[in-house]
């Protein structure tokens, strides 16, 4: 039982907060977010730089050998600094689906200019009725010839108006919502038939509505057996929630620190706005909050390497807890700040943003409150 | 980082579970399974049972009589005494006044005081709390008037658990009415059966008798009891308030009730089917496991800092508030759970001996005021709003 890092993990921690502290300032990413691509280039040469991007990739693979501890010691800071970068949805999803369940030719072709940060890669999985049902996939892939073609529509594709490739999953046996069935492909995010509506979202990303009509593809962009990739994207899915808890939990602790800040700054009345009780005991709240969000987003982290239903338990517990806390958290912060807290012009505004929309993000509290009972009341 | 328990830890767990088996007696075990109220011999009796093996102090240091366990130990220690249901050893002796005891008593106390503690040969109370001083407990007015080698000890003390079975009483008392409030406060050791005491029993509204109010009129005590210095009890009482509310999440009994709560939800029916099946009331379940895990793993955190040489702090508050929180949680569910069996009050069916049939589900009959009972836990060791007050203090800096 020990709840502390590595000393490589320290190092990494220094390294990726001060990137965070240095680089990362609100104003500079407002013009990311303005800018043709809506992220920055050097920003990802960077990480690619500073092996980031190698982190969750096996040795083999040309990848680091890191682990879910390293994963959540990056998303914390990257939450902290309301990081842009496409690292969920390429690093976290589309490559460690290939890393999952590709093949050595898929992930060689694959992996190593990912790691080098000179490719993105989206999944395509979620469809309008789908929700949060990892099962939903109405996208139909039929064989034509060796081959196949793929159509259906995928819904909020994070990352996939800059992807340069998508994975698409669709279904090639089975209903609707059976978990075998369902097929992933490694389609060119050019191809023939593929049309992206892209746009920005409320948090300050891009993702994008992606529609495929009889896109063609040949029997080696199957990723996986066909028919047989649910365990892979519910395992993939399941780290990525993760992931996204540990940024949670950073964007929750930096929310408490500004509201700390404002309440030891602000007057009124002739007093600091920390000396009224009834703000300190919320402030209070905030901080039980914020230290029992900690835990849960440790105790998601080390479950990603157990069996299915420790694992299932864990991550749907701590996302389950963690959508509580952060709106919590996050509708206090903005509550303590007062009218300025309504404003564009703080940062408070965005996080609060990003952490609700985090919540939607893979099963919101009530999805996974669903999840966790399943497993544990049967 | 890593949170599993380690093979050494495992085995240990599995010494507490083996010995907490095969060594409660099992007039205390049939208590505890029909929910009956436990006697004072049944409590001294258990402190001599774990006494007989070394472990009713496993937070003391060994030459004190401890087990020199590590945190760690401890906490996996205290969770299976909860988890098993067996009473928890009474805590005003070992896990109060004995370490204020240790760490500013003369050497004189710790050899009378310690062993008897240990030994229970002294049940203990704590004289904190009095009419007027509640939440301010510094402006507290028992007063302790000096008067040759004795105190003159006159006032009264309110909410004192066991005081009707105890035979010692640590006091805070005024010596000093010119000081400022905390400046003016020294600790007393008082011998709950002089003359000029009287302890009047204070019924809450489950009927049951935990808690007194003891008047002192005149008691006189030797100033040999004072411990430390006279006017510093402050600075004690704060050290032992930490201490009163270290292992105060009690997460072993909070995952017994848990348990009990989903195996009454599986025997309830509502609508037709088991009450774990109505989604409204398996979501709360749910919610509450979550949350129990959430406090689990945050006192762990705090332990496993602990273990690693680090003093604990303020985590203590935290989970004070959150695990009061949860027993009131956990407690409101049970009484959720049975319905209309919540109604039925027969005292006399939790003293042992009572052997009528049960109104209802055997299960139900202590539920109620089981409920009404915990409505005490965040107020009593510092009510929530203190916990509150002192983390915005020391650890927000508001």
């Amino acid at each position: 039982m020990n709840f502390s890092l590595s000393d490589e993990q320290k190092l990494l921690k220094d390294s990726v907060d001060r990137f965070v502290a240095e680089r990362y300032g609100l104003d500079a990413r407002r013009t990311l977010i303005a800018s043709e691509d809506g992220y920055g280039r050097k920003n990802w040469k960077t990480f690619a730089e500073l092996g980031w991007l190698a982190i969750p990739f096996s040795d083999a693979s040309g990848g680091l050998g890191g682990g879910p501890i390293e994963v959540m010691v990056l998303m914390e800071a990257f939450g902290r600094g309301l990081v842009v970068e496409p690292f969920i949805s390429t690093i976290l999803m589309g490559a460690t689906l290939v890393e999952t369940l590709g093949d050595k030719e898929q992930k060689a072709a694959i992996i190593p200019p990912v790691v080098r940060g000179e490719k993105l890669i989206s999944f395509a999985h979620v469809e309008a009725q789908s929700r949060f049902t990892l099962s939903d996939v109405i996208t139909t892939a039929s064989t034509d010839g060796n081959g196949y073609r793929i159509s259906g529509h995928k819904a909020v594709v994070f990352g996939g108006d800059s992807a340069n490739q998508l994975i698409v999953s669709a279904r090639t046996s089975g209903n609707q919502r059976d978990e075998d069935g369902i097929s992933l492909f490694l389609v060119d995010a050019e191809a023939k038939g593929i049309t992206r509506r892209s746009y920005g979202t409320v948090d300050g990303l891009r993702a994008a509505e992606i529609t495929l009509s009889n896109v063609l593809v040949g029997p080696e962009t199957m990723l996986g057996k066909e028919g047989n990739s649910f365990a892979g994207i519910e395992s993939v899915v399941d780290g990525a929630t993760a992931a996204v808890c540990a940024e949670a939990v950073g964007v929750m602790d930096s929310l408490q620190e500004q509201t700390l800040e404002h309440l030891k700054t602000r007057e009124q009345f002739g007093l600091k706005l920390g000396k009224f009780q009834a703000l300190q005991h919320r402030s209070v709240d905030m901080f039980v909050a914020c230290q029992e969000a900690r835990t849960m987003m440790y105790v998601a982290t080390l479950s990603l390497n157990k069996p299915r239903a420790d694992r299932i338990r864990a991550v749907s517990a701590a996302k389950s807890h963690i959508g509580q806390a952060g709106r919590l958290v996050g509708q206090e912060a903005v509550q303590l700040h007062g009218g300025m807290g309504m404003t564009d012009e703080l940062a408070v505004g965005h996080y609060f943003k990003r952490l609700t929309m985090i919540d939607t993000l893979f099963g919101n509290t009530d999805h996974h409150l669903e999840r966790f009972a399943a497993t544990v009341h049967g | 980082m890593n949170l599993e328990y380690s093979d050494a830890d495992q085995a240990f767990r599995e010494e507490v579970q083996n010995f907490l088996r095969d060594n409660t007696p099992s007039t205390i075990r049939t208590k505890i399974d029909a929910r009956q109220k436990l006697t004072k011999e049944d409590y001294m009796a258990w402190h001599k049972i774990l006494y007989g093996r070394g472990w009713v102090a496993p937070n003391w240091p060994v030459e004190f009589g401890g087990t020199g366990w590590t945190p760690l130990q401890c906490h996996i220690f205290d969770e299976e005494i909860g988890l098993s249901g067996s009473p928890r050893v009474l805590p005003f002796g070992v896990n109060m006044v004995g370490p204020v005891i240790m760490e500013f008593g003369n050497d004189t106390q710790k050899a009378h005081y310690l062993p008897r503690i240990l030994s229970c040969e002294d049940v203990w109370c704590q004289g904190y709390s009095e009419p007027g001083s509640g939440s301010d407990l510094a402006s507290l007015k028992t007063r302790a008037t000096r008067d040759g080698d004795e105190y003159v000890v006159n006032g009264s003390k309110i909410w004192t658990t066991s005081a009707h079975w105890a035979d010692m009483i640590f006091c805070l008392v005024r010596t000093d009415t010119n000081a400022k409030n905390q400046e003016g406060i020294s600790f007393l050791l008082i011998n709950m059966h002089e003359s000029g005491i009287d302890v009047r029993p204070i019924i809450t509204m489950d009927g049951g008798h935990e808690v007194n109010q003891v008047f002192f009129e005149d008691v006189r005590v030797p100033i040999t009891n004072l411990v430390g210095e006279e006017n510093k009890g402050w600075t004690y009482a704060k050290f032992l308030l930490k201490h009163e509310r270290a292992g105060i999440a009690a997460i072993g009994s909070q995952k017994r009730q848990l348990n009990r709560l989903k195996e009454i939800a599986r025997a309830e029916q509502s609508n037709g089917q088991a009450l774990i099946e109505e989604p409204r009331f398996r979501d709360k379940i749910s919610r509450a496991e979550i949350e129990l895990m959430a406090l689990e793993y945050t006192e762990l955190r705090a332990v496993s800092a602990a273990n690693q040489g680090r003093v604990p702090g303020t985590e203590v508050n935290l989970l004070k508030i959150r695990g009061s929180e949860m027993q009131q949680k956990i407690s409101e569910l049970l009484i959720e759970a049975i319905g209309y069996y919540a109604n039925p009050f027969v005292p006399d069916s939790f003293d042992a001996g009572w052997n009528e049939e049960p109104i209802g589900p055997d299960y139900a009959a202590a539920l109620a005021p089981e409920y009404f009972n915990w409505r005490k836990s965040s107020i009593y060791a510092g009510s929530n709003e203190i916990q509150k007050n002192i983390i915005s203090k020391m650890v927000l800096g508001l």
